[in-house]
């Protein structure tokens, strides 16, 4: 008789880092369900729609923001970086006429110099990240004022510039189904982030810097190029969501963007980014950013007072961050 | 005769303060374990960290196969074929074994453009295989146990096709089982012709695993001899050798005083186990062990610092529960830690702030107003008692020397008015000049009625100043000497006795 020793290793059902991601979606779930049984405006066509486009342009943003805190890093600046590209993109179009797709690579490049110098500035000048990227707030405010003469800057004249956030692809496709291009161009903007998270050199050391900088360096790998890399890409999805904002509102409006970084800071660590870094996905970023705009929505909707609705979110986020905490503190 | 690997000769370093290596010397053949022993503080991780190209050195020559080389980093010592596995693992806790393996080095695939997992799982397999591991290169690195991480670091030295290892302490936190696995890889590399330098402190160990033994005291080179040729005894002998300072203790103890703090069967986890210990009344016990033994767990535990698993701390008498380091204090209990810019001090604030800084309740007025009348009045006292050398009060504490610094850490748990205090390393970091004014204190306030407990790794240190020794190893109390019965010997065999051995 043969007596056969099975080995078995115990491994979690859900990886602690998935589980968060999970979580957030059952959040998400539940509060469709809360909202779509407390009123009946929740769950139509129009409405849904406008949380989608809602959350297209603080998507892509916590895209980029995303990479950064996996490296432990921060961005401050995302939020007036994004207005800063958006308002340049308005000069290359509307004052110089340069043709649509010029400007909005123009405006990409606003972005991903921004981030460049944030890059630089963390890696080279040793700032912390914090410090680095407020000034960088501040920096791309004030320019964004300069530049435009504090007046927004109008695309009236290139019709076909509105029609990259507001028109429908998927609408002229299918009729019926118009959903706007932006929500479209969330989910590609995502799948291209995720690509680069999992699949590229990069992200593999975004994970890496995050997980053990002093390790990384100490493994012959230049950790100040792949940091500037970093925050350069970071600042490239923020152009994105610049040239999107600017498309959806028809005109770069300078006064407008700080603000957005907080939400975008928030969508990342409610989907599970976790704030030491080494941690996070772009799926759970995404589901994040939706989690507050359901929530946004939603209290609009049931007519809570838009006082109210930014308490509510900050103790989300709080609540978001004190599990993360929670989760940490078991392992 | 095997060839010659590496030949360091007359390396000199210092660092701010410290000559930490003096015209020292060490020689690595191929296909041979040399173990590097040495007290805590002997210079050991430092010369191998100027072979592994962490720190650069100020005057000598290295040789690596016979040709004279400059290694000025870390990457230029893995391009030689020079690699160091730290004490502290540097891995990426969130990245999986193969990940970790090749992290700087992925292969890729579609022009470079993506990484190609498969290829680098694979070949983190083969190499896996090759040294006979059971690890799965998908497993995340956080997810394994700490032998388990170690064999992934060793891996990644091979990768690099290393011929020279250096590991810092490897067996410090593995069992018997896992040590044995790790004996198994050292020997294998050891047949294929990969030199080995093994620091360790388990002399037992030692006597297993190595070939040759190299010695280094007090940042100098002492000598090599073949492991064989050498008992366990004549290696503690030439690892403490003669030392200037073995004096009697300078107050006598008194038997007959009162018990002000026993401790019974504490507990925790793996660092703690079962320690058992009394303090009497204007005593000073020291407490030797090595580096991770558990002494400054111990310490913590009991004021509150950590939470413990079992145990029972009477003081005077009462037993007492500690929760957090207020109680502690509440019972008239000190702890200076042994880090005390991180734990200690407030750096950037002056003298006079830092001196009152645990006491500041006694100085407010109305609506919090700080009385500094008082503050200064109070620091002045202190300053002026524990002859701290400071400009003026308000100097900033980070412009004091190290000495100056442990001395306002001092003064500041006498404000409290502790009857117990426990020093930890109290003279880390401190010249020789500091250091006898620091024992004079530690004798004052024991004479004054203060019961002190002593934590140090300086075996002179230990045997200068304590009217009774415990000594610690892997958690327990692995000895108890009175203050006549001790010597370096007896105390480094206590420090040394692994349960194993037991």
């Amino acid at each position: 008789m043969t007596t056969t020793v099975a080995t078995s290793v115990k491994k979690p059902l859900v990886r602690s880092e998935a589980m968060q991601t999970v979580l957030a979606f059952a959040a998400l779930i539940v509060l469709i369900i809360i909202f779509s049984l407390t009123s009946a405006n929740f769950l139509t066509f129009n409405n849904v729609v406008g949380i989608l486009l809602a959350t297209a342009v603080n998507g892509v943003l916590a895209l980029g923001i995303t990479f950064v805190i996996i490296t432990g890093g921060i961005d401050l600046s995302v939020g007036t970086v994004m207005t800063f590209s958006a308002v340049m993109t308005g000069v290359f179009i509307t004052n110089m006429g340069l043709p649509v797709p010029v400007g909005i690579l123009g405006g990409l490049a606003a972005g991903g110099l921004a981030g460049f110098v944030n890059g630089v500035v963390i890696a080279k000048l040793k700032i912390p990240p914090f410090i680095a990227t407020l000034g960088m707030l501040n920096v791309a405010k004030g320019l964004s004022l300069v530049i435009s003469g504090l007046k927004p800057i109008y695309f009236n004249d290139t019709p076909v510039f509105n029609s990259i956030a507001m028109g429908s692809v998927l609408g002229s496709a299918i009729p019926g189904f118009d959903i706007p291009n932006a929500v479209l161009i969330l989910f590609i903007t995502a799948i291209i982030a995720s690509l680069i998270l999992s699949m590229t050199v990069l992200g593999r050391y975004t994970f890496a810097l995050g997980s053990n900088e002093e390790a990384t360096r100490l493994s012959g790998v230049n950790v100040d190029r792949w940091k500037i890399a970093v925050y350069t890409l970071a600042g490239v999805f923020t152009g994105v969501a610049g040239v999107l904002l600017a498309s959806r509102i028809n005109s770069a409006q300078p006064a407008l963007g700080q603000g957005y970084e907080l939400d975008a800071i928030a969508a990342a660590v409610i989907g599970g980014t976790s704030l030491s870094g080494g941690e996070g996905t772009i799926l759970g970023t995404i589901i994040g950013a939706f989690i507050i705009s359901v929530l946004t929505n939603g209290l609009r909707i049931l007519s809570v007072p838009q006082e109210w609705q930014t308490v509510v979110t900050g103790g989300i986020i709080v609540a978001a961050v004190y599990l993360d905490i929670v989760r940490r503190r078991r392992k | 005769m095997q060839d010659v690997l590496v030949l360091m000769e007359g390396i000199d370093k210092s660092f701010p303060g410290v000559h930490a290596l003096d015209q020292c010397r060490l020689e690595l053949r191929a296909g041979e374990v040399l173990a590097l022993l040495g007290e805590n503080g002997a210079g050991k991780s430092t010369l191998m960290k100027a072979l592994a190209g962490v720190h650069s050195i100020d005057a000598g020559q290295i040789f690596y196969k016979g040709k004279e080389v400059t290694i000025s980093s870390p990457k230029a010592a893995q391009d030689l074929g020079i690699c160091m596995i730290h004490q502290e693992l540097n891995l990426m806790p969130h990245l999986t074994v193969a990940q970790n393996i090749f992290i700087g080095r992925e292969p890729r695939r579609a022009f470079k453009f993506l990484l190609d997992e498969k290829a680098i799982n694979e070949q983190a397999q083969q190499l896996l295989d090759t040294i006979h591991l059971k690890i799965d290169p998908r497993a995340r690195v956080a997810d394994l146990s700490v032998a388990k991480q170690q064999m992934v670091e060793i891996a990644k030295a091979l990768s690099f096709n290393s011929e020279v290892l250096i590991m810092d302490e490897p067996t410090a936190a593995l069992t018997d089982a896992e040590i044995a696995e790790l004996f198994r890889i050292i020997r294998q590399l050891r047949d294929k012709g990969v030199g080995i330098i093994h620091i360790s402190h388990r002399l037992e160990e030692i006597k297993q695993i190595s070939d040759r033994i190299t010695v280094m005291r007090d940042s100098r080179y002492v000598d090599t001899v073949l492991t064989t040729d050498v008992t366990i005894d004549q290696i503690i002998n030439m690892m403490v050798g003669r030392t200037i300072y073995e004096s009697a203790p300078e107050i006598p103890e008194n038997a007959d005083r009162e018990i002000v703090l026993e401790v019974r069967n504490l507990n925790r986890g793996q660092a703690i186990k079962t320690v058992h210990f009394t303090l009497k009344r204007t005593a000073m016990l020291g407490v030797a062990g090595l580096m991770g033994a558990g002494r400054t767990e111990v310490a913590r535990a009991i004021f509150g610092a950590d939470p413990i698993d079992t145990g029972e701390i009477y003081i005077m008498g009462k037993k007492t529960t500690i929760n957090d380091p207020g109680d502690a204090v509440q019972h008239s209990i000190g702890y200076l830690s042994e880090d005390r810019k991180r734990y200690g001090l407030a750096l950037g604030m002056d003298v006079e702030t830092n001196v009152v800084l645990a006491t500041f309740k006694k100085f407010q007025g109305a609506f919090g107003w700080v009385n500094r009348v008082l503050t200064r009045k109070i620091a002045a006292h202190y300053v002026d008692a524990l002859q701290v050398k400071t400009p003026s009060l308000q100097q900033k504490v980070k412009n004091l020397s190290g000495g100056n610094q442990q001395k306002v850490v001092i003064g500041k748990w006498l404000t409290r008015d502790c009857d117990i205090l426990i020093f930890d390393e109290p003279t880390r970091g401190i010249d020789i000049g500091a250091k006898s004014e620091i024992y004079r204190l530690l004798n004052d306030l024991a004479q004054h009625g203060k019961s002190i407990i002593m934590i140090s790794s300086e075996l002179p240190e230990i045997l200068r100043m304590s009217h009774r020794i415990v000594v610690m190893c892997e958690g327990r109390i692995t000895g108890e000497l009175s203050a006549a019965e001790a010597t370096q010997e007896r105390i480094m065999a206590f420090a040394t006795q692994r349960e194993a051995a037991v």
